[in-house]
């Protein structure tokens, strides 16, 4: 352990900061509740509710999901518009229909236009469709982008390279219940002869969160 | 949900295109309305369906009536004032009806 509870590196605001009470994020300290998760898991285990073996296979299972998943929705829904009205429409029937988990929550999907760039956010926790995307990247839990991606967008997309046009529509969704989301993103210029796979393989789980976009060369 | 969720839920008062107005309340407990939208005026985008109330779930209570979730949309030029973007950029929240009222 070391002894720097202030020194929360890479979540400095780099100017004066603008959200006073917001704390930092914890995440280089045993905090209260993790020794709680630790107690009641060594709890469970010693009282024979679990085993060991049987979080660590969850946990193998929760590994195993990554982003290729929600690739392979969006490269179908870009090739094939049945499914993606069914996708846009009724997201988790979609997803039995590639022969993927339904999911534990109710998904929905948000489709990218020329127009309209959505990006995702859970301002309270870390809601995401990890059933989908596997575990969520560091950056989405930090209170920075937590804190900052609902009052400017704009700015924090351009710190992912993403500088968007004031003609587009942004719209920010706030993950804040029973919902989960998925970003559709535009099918990139110079992709009409691509088939499935070649397609998936642009979709990045950046795109999917919609800090970024997709292109034919990535 | 369950089959049981659905029988025992609250009947939705909010149709896509409703204006309504989030209620400004400072209250303890486990609570999914972010704080800074309470008080804010946006409109239905969607019924989402209905959930156990999650304030009471966090207390090991059943939650029962579920309470229809809507997700709401607001223009961020009304939600901050120093707003720098587009007038037409929104902030879509999912709220429950019992922290919502017509507007």
């Amino acid at each position: 352990m070391h002894e720097h509870p202030h020194d929360h590196d890479g979540h400095s605001h780099g100017h004066s900061d603008p959200h006073p009470g917001v704390r930092p994020d914890a995440d280089d300290t045993l905090s209260y509740y993790q020794v709680m998760e630790i107690a009641v898991r060594e709890l469970l285990i010693e009282k024979g509710v679990l085993s060991a073996d049987a979080i660590r296979r969850e946990v193998e299972k929760m590994d195993a999901r990554s982003p290729a998943l929600g690739a392979q929705v969006i490269a179908r829904a870009w090739i094939d518009p049945a499914f993606k009205a069914k996708l846009l429409e009724r997201g988790n029937d979609a997803l039995v229909d590639l022969g993927l988990e339904r999911g534990p929550y109710r998904l929905v999907v948000v489709e990218n236009t020329a127009d309209v760039h959505n990006v995702v956010v859970c301002t309270l926790c870390s809601c995401y469709p990890r059933w989908l995307l596997g575990l969520p990247p560091d950056w989405y839990k930090s209170r920075n982008y937590r804190s900052r991606v609902v009052r400017e967008p704009r700015a924090v997309l351009r710190e992912f390279g993403l500088d968007l046009s004031e003609r587009v529509t942004v719209r920010v969704h706030d993950s804040t219940a029973n919902m989960r989301y998925l970003v559709l993103p535009a099918r990139p210029a110079g992709t009409e002869r691509w088939g499935e796979q070649q397609l998936a393989a642009v979709v990045t789980r950046d795109c999917m969160i919609g800090v970024a976009v997709p292109t034919a060369s990535s | 949900m369950s089959a049981a969720a659905t029988a025992a839920a609250v009947a939705a008062r909010f149709r896509p295109g409703d204006r309504v107005k989030v209620r400004w309340a400072d209250v303890p407990g486990h609570i999914r309305t972010p704080w800074y939208i309470r008080g804010h005026t946006g409109v239905i985008e969607r019924l989402c369906g209905a959930y156990p109330n999650p304030e009471e779930l966090a207390y090991t209570r059943s939650g029962l009536p579920a309470q229809p979730l809507y997700r709401v949309r607001f223009a961020q030029s009304q939600v901050w004032p120093d707003y720098v973007g587009s007038r037409a950029d929104t902030i879509d929240v999912e709220i429950y009806q019992h922290w919502l009222d017509p507007a």
